[in-house]
């Protein structure tokens, strides 16, 4: 099928990046089953062959994120003895103070929280009910959770993207997180996403798998942070299953001011009449590559994806998205917004399928950028792929300066001109902030922006 | 309050205004008029700070100050408001919350004391039944969406919150109706008084039948060449601009 050839077009090399290195890195002896084994081996053969991305890759055109990782981070395991198994009790109470200031006041969360890629259950606080588990992924497996067998390893695909083939070989832990059937979760699940990199770098391979049952409600807030100046590198792989009627709000929050480079995956697989809406803010970081994913399996599902990069200095963010139509009748609109400002870099490439049988898809895309400076840029791509003939589709893109006019307005009202450019980027911001639905979440993500625009 | 020198101006290449000469003191309502690309609507913008024009000779003095060493906003601040001939929409900003940082950035500069958001919309209720402007107008998108009427009432609502010493009305009548235009026209002369003065630039004389000018003066290729009383722009209204072109060339 065409979709899949898309794939196929990356010209993705092994040689690069010794991958047996990578694997040997975090060579776990943890989530132990016949069946994960089975599924780590697959990830480790599938890495083998595709290794890291070569830099003219097309999914990694704008971004060389193997070449910065090689330049930036050691992936030689005998020179570095880091890696989540090196992390024990003991580290808890020494990062106890950097995860008190990923704390959020006033957000009424259950709390999730991973050192090094490893549950933190001394920082961690997890709901007692019994409509929900929330759960170490590699305590899950271990006990043979059967949601877990199932799910885990159906949905990110291993045999063509080398991250996550990397992650399906090595990843160290994560979060399992199901909500049951009916189950209306009363507050958000907020996973923290912490490395302790004071002297040595740290790369972490971090896998959650979330199941949301029939008609259940869930919202996952997750966020990443450190501590120190050592350079890290974590690899995300998040799958999601949204069953019919279900709801997952899922909200990304990227503003770790260390020296991260991140590969976040994720992909949510929604079934008929399910709702999804995702959200992900990039303010932070070295290099910030998201993978976004939605596949609308059924008829009469929403998704709504919305996006807001608000990046200075030599950030890197990198969003590419794809949201694939595979039944009809369903809507999926997607929002992204840029404020580019230094030497940041901004990609966004927003793929949209609509397969033959998906008639009556709706589905929408936009992306605008604003550039604040002669250094930053953005590269937009927007891909419609449309095989169906009685769809509505529209996407657009739109990148340039503040308007100089309304600046001037604002100014002769009184306003000095940096109030002005605020007040005007921070109206830009709102569209998307206006949409989370959380309060407490978008009070937390306002202020952000609020004192990154110096309003 | 304001004193204009020999004032020439250009945008890019294009010389537009070529030696203006104007006094107006506190109290007093002076109406520009003049064919379309007199350079009237420069005039306005120079005065109020626009960035795209570059003032090459003369002077302007706004209450013994040098107002073009002025940034726009502390023109705002001294006292200066332009009332826009296409006013901006700026989505995403609503009238209400712009307004307020506007007017507690004034009313600091002026070292009055600042509002809090019960007394601003207190004094925004007053200000709103001047030009008849509805709240959940002011609650959107600044100018966005509005119809030209509305965008033109904005514009003299903002004026009443500001309280400006000098009002200057780019083409306030461009674009309204009848009842529209009384309704601006009201809310101005509701604002004037012995100690602010208002320039209106029109390019008719039916604004002036509403904002009774004190004195009237005629702008054609960038320079003042005729001034009068409000008589003035009745004859320019019955004869047009014809005989004024005329009178210049010989």
């Amino acid at each position: 099928m065409k979709w899949l050839s898309e794939h196929a077009e990356n010209e993705l090399i092994s040689e690069q990046v010794s991958s047996k290195s990578i694997i040997d890195l975090i060579d776990r002896q943890v989530g132990l089953h016949p069946k994960i084994s089975a599924l780590r081996e697959k990830g480790r053969e599938a890495f083998m062959r595709i290794g890291l991305p070569e830099n003219k890759a097309e999914e990694f055109r704008h971004t060389p994120i193997t070449r910065l990782l090689q330049k930036n981070l050691s992936l030689d395991p005998k020179e570095n003895e880091i890696g989540p198994l090196k992390v024990d009790a003991g580290v808890d109470a020494g990062v106890d103070a950097g995860v008190d200031a990923v704390r959020i006041d006033g957000l009424d969360a259950y709390q999730v929280v991973f050192v090094n890629g490893i549950f933190s259950p001394s920082l961690s606080t997890l709901p007692t009910s019994s409509d929900i588990v929330v759960k170490s992924l590699a305590d899950a497996v271990q006990a043979g959770e059967p949601v877990v067998l199932e799910h885990l390893g159906q949905y990110a695909d291993v045999q063509t993207d080398g991250f996550v083939a990397w992650n399906t070989a090595a990843w160290s832990d994560g979060v399992f997180i199901h909500a049951k059937r009916n189950a209306v979760i009363d507050k958000p699940v907020y996973l923290v996403y912490w490395h302790q990199a004071e002297t040595q770098e740290v790369i972490s391979v971090v896998r959650n798998l979330i199941v949301v049952e029939t008609n259940a409600q869930l919202q996952v807030f997750e966020r990443y942070g450190s501590a120190g100046s050592a350079n890290h590198f974590s690899n995300h792989v998040t799958e999601a299953v949204v069953q019919a009627n279900g709801f997952l709000d899922l909200y990304t929050l990227q503003d770790d001011a260390g020296k991260r480079y991140q590969y976040a995956f994720t992909r949510i697989h929604q079934a008929p009449t399910s709702r999804v809406n995702t959200y992900t803010f990039t303010f932070d970081g070295k290099l910030v590559r998201n993978t976004l994913q939605l596949a609308l399996d059924g008829e009469g599902i929403e998704s709504h994806m919305f996006g807001l990069y608000l990046v200075s200095g030599d950030t890197i963010a990198d969003n590419h998205t794809v949201v694939d139509h595979r039944q009809p009748n369903s809507f999926s609109n997607e929002i992204y917004k840029g404020i580019l400002d230094g030497n940041s870099k901004g990609v966004f490439n927003g793929k949209i399928y609509v397969r033959p049988q998906a008639q009556k898809t709706n589905a929408f895309q936009a992306n605008r950028n604003i550039i604040m400076s002669d250094g930053a840029s953005v590269n937009t791509k927007p891909q419609l792929e449309i095989w169906a003939d009685d769809v509505k589709c529209s996407h657009g893109c739109t990148t340039g300066q503040l308007d100089e006019e309304a600046i001037f307005y604002l100014q002769s009202r009184g306003i000095d001109k940096d109030t002005a450019r605020a007040m005007m980027l921070f109206a830009f911001a709102t569209e998307i902030l206006d949409n989370i639905k959380h309060e407490g979440i978008r009070h937390y993500v306002e202020s952000l922006i609020r004192e990154r625009l110096h309003q | 309050m304001l004193s204009i020198k020999n004032l020439q101006a250009r945008i890019g290449d294009k010389q537009i205004l070529n030696g203006i000469n104007l006094e107006v003191k506190a109290g007093e309502v002076h109406a520009i008029m003049g064919p379309n690309g007199s350079g009237k609507s420069t005039l306005a913008s120079v005065l109020a700070g626009r960035e795209d024009y570059e003032v090459t000779a003369g002077e302007v003095e706004f209450r013994g100050k040098d107002l073009l060493e002025m940034a726009p906003e502390e023109r705002a601040r001294e006292g200066v408001f332009l009332a826009f001939q296409y006013p901006v929409e700026i989505p995403g900003v609503s009238t209400i919350n712009f307004m307020k940082t506007a007017l507690n950035k004034v009313l600091q500069a002026r070292g009055q004391q600042t509002l809090d958001a019960v007394s601003f919309l207190k004094v925004m209720k007053e200000k709103m039944k001047l030009v008849d402007i509805d709240q959940s107008l002011l609650n959107r998108s600044l100018n966005e969406g509005f119809s030209g009427g509305e965008k033109k009432r904005n514009e003299i609502f903002q004026m009443a919150m500001l309280e400006p010493r000098l009002a200057i009305l780019d083409e306030t009548d461009s674009g309204l109706d009848i009842d529209a235009l009384k309704v601006v026209a009201n809310g101005v002369n509701k604002l004037r008084s012995s100690s602010n003065a208002t320039i209106v630039v029109t390019h008719y004389q039916r604004l002036l039948d509403y904002i009774v000018p004190d004195y009237v003066h005629v702008l054609y290729k960038g320079k003042i060449v005729k001034s009068g009383k409000k008589d003035l722009a009745l004859e320019l209204e019955a004869k047009g601009y014809d005989w004024i072109k005329d009178e210049v060339a010989v």
